[in-house]
């Protein structure tokens, strides 16, 4: 079995093979849906965990505190053990409540961003979905997270949650556009909707720098946008503590609210992921012009570590949003929105028609 | 059985109990979530088919575009409790008459038409072949239906703002 950290094609094909060598195609299908579907689950919830440990030391060390410190080295174990104390809560339902749309809505929420976690390149031929409409299938898919978030406002019989969700719903539909939007405009560079595709078009340079000053405007629309879109700070009133307690998931207990919570992390991560695939060369190394030898060192970092450095880096900059900026106003949130975002992103677009029409970026 | 068919039946089973629950339900908001996951798996239909560009359309525009649209209007409009009234026995017999009548007709033409089924493989379907093909002005293209409905929705965008529009304050003031 060949295995290389430089392109994980061979290694899957010789999976592939093996597998095929043993039973039918049909099995092999079977038996390969059922591989991924596991690597992912634990993957996503692994990924969860450590991202909620991380916010945590990132707000502390804003705050000038040291955040958790005692479950292991560093704090690491902090969040299994508050998912072991999650497991045991007891799961309470509210008096009137419609039983199983509040049993659905979490999983509505789950179900939509693991669906959009499979469809991200995170090494060379480590991709599980490769659609040629992939960026329109993330966003098609994400959609979805937006029912679960209204089911569980409207079915947990609370005035808080149904707030809470009305508010979450209006800002996700709201920004939902911008995020489009601004991904369309790498979409018009690359020439394309694939995801390995367009990873693959910035191998000679990241479309943050080829693509001029409309798209890095793009990149700082969608980074805003995709901050509302996954109702974090300063755009959280959804769940704004102090006035609607904790906004849809108010009435949640137990695991039920771990989901919601799990969810909201991964939303973050699918944000930072899609930032760095579309915008910052996903797992393509950096490279300058004619630096040689700085650009042989690049290349001898493997892609997934350049990934998820990426990642990392631009879900930094969002966690530092959440902790530095005041909390918007519902009018301000919505104006912010209609009024500067769309107009500069729809003037943005048809410059950058202009300019691959003109062939001017590189 | 095939795993095609296996696929297919899963998911034609899934359309049919989801649609039947979507109009049997008596509280309004599990008949929407019916209908979402009618709508849903019809999408995974066209997955299963590789046509992926229907199927992100499908679950971009009904499921979270439509589907959201009714969930919101009945979240501003509903109370939890509230549950539609048994129809009456008549109604119930008539509904359930044409009903039956109606899948009477559509399948008996469904079964005696020739589709020319051939097992060909699947045809890629390219992005950048839609798209052409949307703004094309020549045979077959879609350039004109394409323009009719921008300038369509462009008028229902204008009249949604102008009637959530508040007057003119200095204009009351005159009145």
């Amino acid at each position: 079995m060949k295995f290389s950290i430089y392109d994980f094609s061979s290694f899957t094909q010789s999976i592939h093979e093996l597998l095929t060598g043993v039973m039918s195609p049909t099995w092999v299908f079977i038996t390969e849906l059922a591989i991924v579907g596991l690597i992912f689950l634990l993957f996503y919830a692994v990924l969860g965990l450590f991202l909620v440990y991380l916010e945590r030391r990132v707000c502390a060390f804003i705050q000038n505190r040291l955040g958790p410190n005692r479950v292991g080295p560093q704090g690491i174990f902090q969040t299994i053990a508050d998912l072991i104390k999650l497991l045991f809560k007891e799961l309470f339902v509210v008096k009137n409540a419609d039983k199983f749309l509040f049993n659905l809505a979490p999983f509505v929420v789950i179900i939509a961003s693991l669906m959009a976690i499979g469809a991200l390149p995170y090494a060379k031929g480590l991709q599980a979905l490769d659609f040629n409409i992939g960026l329109f299938y993330i966003i098609a898919v994400t959609s979805l997270g937006v029912v679960g978030i209204l089911l569980a406002g409207w079915s947990s019989n609370s005035k808080y949650s149904l707030l809470g969700a009305m508010r979450s719903g209006a800002q996700i539909i709201s920004y939902e556009l911008s995020v489009g939007l601004s991904l369309l405009a790498i979409i018009i560079f690359a020439g394309s909707m694939q995801l390995s595709v367009i990873v693959e078009s910035q191998a000679n340079g990241w479309w943050i720098f080829k693509g001029h000053i409309p798209a890095f405007i793009a990149f700082v629309i969608f980074l805003i946008a995709a901050t509302a879109e996954t109702n974090r700070g300063p755009f959280d009133l959804a769940e704004a503590e102090s006035e609607l307690t904790a906004g849809f998931h108010t009435e949640y207990t137990g695991i039920r609210f771990a989901f919601f919570f799990l969810a909201e992390y991964m939303n973050m991560f699918l944000a930072a992921a899609l930032a760095t695939t579309v915008f910052l060369g996903g797992w393509m190394p950096l490279h300058f012009g004619n630096f040689e030898t700085f650009n042989r060192i690049m290349d001898f970092v493997p892609p997934i570590v350049w990934f998820f450095g990426k990642t990392f880096v631009v879900i930094y900059i969002i966690m530092l949003f959440k902790w530095t900026f005041p909390r918007l106003r519902i009018d301000q949130l919505l104006t912010l929105e209609w009024k500067y975002l769309l107009p500069i992103n729809l003037v943005n677009i048809v410059l950058i028609a202009f300019l691959v029409l003109m062939g001017w970026h590189f | 059985m095939s795993l095609e068919q296996i696929m297919f039946t899963l998911f034609a089973v899934m359309i049919m109990v989801f649609s039947i629950l979507t109009i049997a339900s008596r509280r309004i908001l599990r008949a929407a979530t019916f209908l979402l996951f009618v709508l849903l798996s019809t999408a995974g239909l066209y997955f299963w088919l590789n046509y992926e560009f229907l199927a992100g359309v499908q679950v971009a525009l009904y499921a979270g575009g439509i589907v959201v649209l009714i969930i919101f209007s009945i979240l501003l409009t509903h109370h939890i409790n509230h549950r539609f009234d048994k129809p009456a026995l008549g109604n119930l017999i008539a509904g359930i008459g044409v009903a039956v009548l109606g899948s009477a007709l559509a399948i008996s033409t469904l079964l005696s038409f020739d589709f020319g089924t051939k097992a060909t493989e699947a045809i890629p379907v390219d992005v950048n072949a839609i798209g052409k093909q949307l703004v094309s002005t020549e045979h077959n293209g879609y350039a004109l239906p394409f323009e009719v409905i921008s300038i369509l929705l462009l008028a229902a965008l204008i009249g949604a703002i102008v009637v959530a529009r508040k007057e003119d304050v200095t204009e009351t003031e005159s009145k």
